[in-house]
């Protein structure tokens, strides 16, 4: 098999679902079934009209991998769309984290420097706490969590990525 | 129960020249069935099914065949499905009952067989309550089915039951569960007709691409060491994908091997046919596999019992791959040419090709190559096995399947054979020759002991002037013995052939190869008396215990026109060859006993 000489490569599964009960745990119970991996997952309503979801999976696998997640997800039942980007597929991924800080003196005016840096913005202050929004690749998010631990990072909540092709081409 | 209060939308719907009539939602199921073609369910009655079962009783259109256990009604619609190309349906209650069908519905996922199953839920107020008899039965079967259905408000009801059908019935066929809330039984439900476009994300391809297809052929018509290797699909594309794929094997002169699911899709004494191949295949088709240099898959999934050591199978050959479910090209083994489409089609453009396309390059002396090749492996004879004839003699189980087989073909009746799982069921597929496809009932994927018994009820309803018989071995059976209930209450003239050998046979031979002869709770102990057992469930009993009383038992049960359970004491120690042993390679086959000490440190890790 050439399975072994792949080497595993991270990509966001985008799946264009009906908006129906049980659609995203016959999504996710495939990927805990067939032993993929989930690293992130969003999923949210994005055609009313049509009553259609997307849902947004980070994985990591071999390429072998990613086309058999593919074609397993694609033949679930209520799944219009299926599309695997990877870094070789031109697309934009983004999440959005929400930076709960605990700091005072100092540090409090040191974490806000950095949020500039980083064009986080503080959504909820007090005296003692701020509470940052930043959206951006999941890396930047992750740098930016990083930097703020010595400067008492007390809380963290990310959305997972949404991802969607670059230029004209479309689920 | 609370009548459906709740519902606003009570109108009922005319279509077409319906008269406007309250129906409850119990009476607009039944009335979908009955515009499904559906003519029997398997079931089993309880509290939350109780208002469907009260209309079944007030109606005369739809027959109710009662199993004694809801795994059984499952497997009987397995069958009822398989052998007639039709849907099989079952009905059960909440809970326990739906629970336990999870075994047959999985079984009918891993051999695509279309069921749609039927079960009650606690009415929908009480959905969440852990009330009496309630289970998560749509998130308990979700991985089970191909899709299943929780009906949450009375203009579901139809709906879902038609969608139900279709998703069952078309692409890869498979099994869907509809769960039925009491009070949506009871109140009333609006009728809708079937849609002209159920589900919009569901869109089985069927017609297969013309390119793949000229692609296929073109490295055919140069193949030299051609092999067809069909499966399942073949079988679930209908008789007449069976009858084009024998055009195409005498078209083509090729010669075909068979999975365990495709038997009966080529006839068994055909002279291109190799017989099965696989973990117990024959020597030719395991040799031809793995030298052929042209392999085309049809309705086959490359399953690890076919294929043994991936790395090793088939290593020379340029594989063609057809199979309706995308997902499977390029599972395991990956393939040069793709084809996603229906068996049956996509035999009937092979053919249509194969005549359009220039004549043929290949050397008429390359494929007399093979075949003298192939029949050298033949000429190995790998399915023999020896049978002292002497009257006092053992029974060898081979021998009394290949009595079997001829005096039930001697009858001239239509035979069905349903298996349970283990050796006799290997030994059923290599020497119970089928001729016709439908004809062959067993638990392939999912290899599920017990599944015969309810199989031959399912294939005697659907067939009652037929010859049904269930291969079976003592402890398989055992595992839905109570299934001779519902033979006698029926008076299905079901035969049940038990080849006794005192042991799980496939367990105790993998002990012996594996496991250095510890046979570890693999022994049948305290068995009843079958010939006994028959008779209280008022069937007729028999039993040969040597060579001397084979003929005459197996005449007498195919003679005697109600039930049998025929209790055939056969050689304990028989292993089924020929055998690739775990881990090992098809060109590594043990033909019998004596070669069985090389197998690995790996292959002892494999199932």
């Amino acid at each position: 098999m050439t399975t072994q000489q792949e080497s595993p490569v991270s990509a966001v599964i985008a799946i264009q679902v009906e908006n129906e009960s049980g659609a995203l745990a016959r999504v996710i119970g495939l990927f805990s079934g067939r032993g993929y991996n989930i690293e992130s997952l969003t999923v949210a309503p994005v055609d009313e009209t049509r009553r259609q979801s997307r849902i947004n999976i980070v994985t990591t696998a071999t390429p072998h991998v990613l086309e058999q997640i593919r074609a397993q997800v694609a033949r679930l039942v209520p799944v219009y769309r299926v599309s695997v980007m990877t870094g070789q597929d031109p697309h934009v991924a983004r999440e959005m984290a929400l930076v709960k800080v605990i700091a005072s003196g100092e540090r409090r005016a040191d974490a806000l420097r950095i949020a500039q840096a980083f064009r986080a913005h503080p959504v909820d202050a007090s005296a003692t706490s701020f509470v940052f929004e930043l959206t951006g690749a999941t890396d930047k998010l992750d740098a930016f969590i990083d930097l703020m631990r010595p400067l008492g990072l007390a809380e963290v909540s990310r959305t997972g990525v949404a991802a969607i092709a670059r230029g004209a081409a479309i689920l | 129960m609370n009548a459906a209060s709740h519902q606003t939308d009570l109108k009922p719907h005319a279509t077409g020249t319906d008269t406007p009539v309250v129906q409850s939602g119990a009476e607009v199921l039944l009335r979908v069935l009955g515009e499904q073609g559906v003519e029997v369910i398997f079931g089993y009655p309880g509290g939350a099914v109780l208002p469907i079962y009260d209309a079944l009783f007030r109606q005369n259109t739809i027959r109710h065949v009662l199993v004694r256990h809801e795994q059984a009604a499952v497997h009987a619609a397995e069958a009822y499905a398989r052998s007639t190309g039709r849907v099989g349906v079952v009905l059960v209650t909440s809970g326990p009952g739906a629970t336990n069908t999870v075994t047959g519905l999985l079984d009918a996922m891993l051999d695509s067989i279309p069921v749609v199953c039927f079960s009650g839920q606690v009415g929908v107020p009480l959905i969440g309550t852990d009330a009496f008899q309630e289970a998560d039965t749509t998130g308990i079967t979700r991985p089970a089915t191909k899709y299943n259905y929780l009906v949450r408000r009375a203009d579901e009801i139809a709906p879902s039951v038609h969608e139900a059908f279709h998703i069952a019935r078309s692409g890869r066929p498979g099994p869907v569960l509809v769960d039925l809330p009491k009070n949506l039984m009871v109140g009333p439900a609006p009728y809708v007709a079937p849609a002209r476009a159920p589900h919009p994300s569901y869109q089985p391809q069927t017609e297969p691409g013309r390119d793949a297809i000229s692609r296929a052929v073109a490295a055919m018509k140069g193949a030299r060491r051609p092999l067809f290797y069909t499966g399942g699909g073949i079988i679930n594309a209908g008789p007449e994908a069976s009858a084009a794929l024998r055009r195409l094997v005498e078209k083509t002169g090729f010669p075909c091997t068979s999975t365990l699911m495709g038997l009966g899709s080529m006839p068994a004494g055909d002279r291109r046919f190799l017989g099965m191949l696989g973990m117990h295949g024959t020597y030719e088709a395991n040799m031809a596999t793995h030298g052929c240099d042209v392999l085309i898959a049809l309705g086959s999934r490359f399953d690890d019992r076919v294929t043994g050591r991936l790395d090793a199978f088939s290593p020379t050959s340029f594989k063609i791959h057809a199979d309706i479910d995308p997902s499977q090209i390029n599972k395991i083994v990956p393939v040069d040419v793709g084809i996603v489409g229906d068996a049956r089609r996509v035999i009937e453009m092979m053919l249509e090709e194969w005549d359009c396309t220039p004549a043929n390059t290949r050397q008429p002396i390359d494929m007399a190559q093979w075949w003298h090749q192939i029949n050298e492996w033949r000429a190995r004879d790998s399915l023999g096995f020896v049978q002292d004839m002497a009257p006092d003699a053992i029974i060898r189980p081979q021998y009394a399947i290949r009595r079997l087989h001829e005096l039930a073909t001697a009858t001239g009746r239509d035979t069905y054979v349903s298996t349970e799982v283990g050796q006799h069921q290997m030994w059923a597929a290599q020497h119970f020759g089928f001729d016709k496809p439908n004809r062959w009932l067993t638990s392939g994927g999912l290899g599920t002991m017990g599944y015969g018994l309810p199989a031959a009820v399912g294939a005697q309803v659907a067939h009652p002037d037929a010859l049904v018989i269930d291969i079976a071995g003592e402890a398989s059976t055992l595992m839905n013995i109570q299934e001779l209930s519902t033979i006698a209450q029926y008076r299905l003239p079901v035969k049940v052939f038990i080849l006794n050998n005192q042991y799980m046979g496939m367990v105790r031979q993998w002990q012996e190869l594996l496991h250095e002869s510890r046979y570890s709770e693999s022994y049948s102990a305290a068995l009843p008396d079958f010939v006994k057992l028959a008779e209280s469930f008022h069937g007729r009993g028999l039993r040969a215990t040597c060579m001397g009383e084979l003929d005459g038992v197996i005449a007498e049960m195919l003679a005697h026109p109600g039930p049998v359970v025929a209790d055939i004491c056969v050689a304990q120690d028989e292993n089924c060859y020929p055998m690739i042993p775990s881990g090992a390679a098809h060109n590594q086959m043990i033909l019998g006993p004596g070669q069985d000490d090389e197998i690995s440190a790996e292959g002892r890790m494999l199932v």
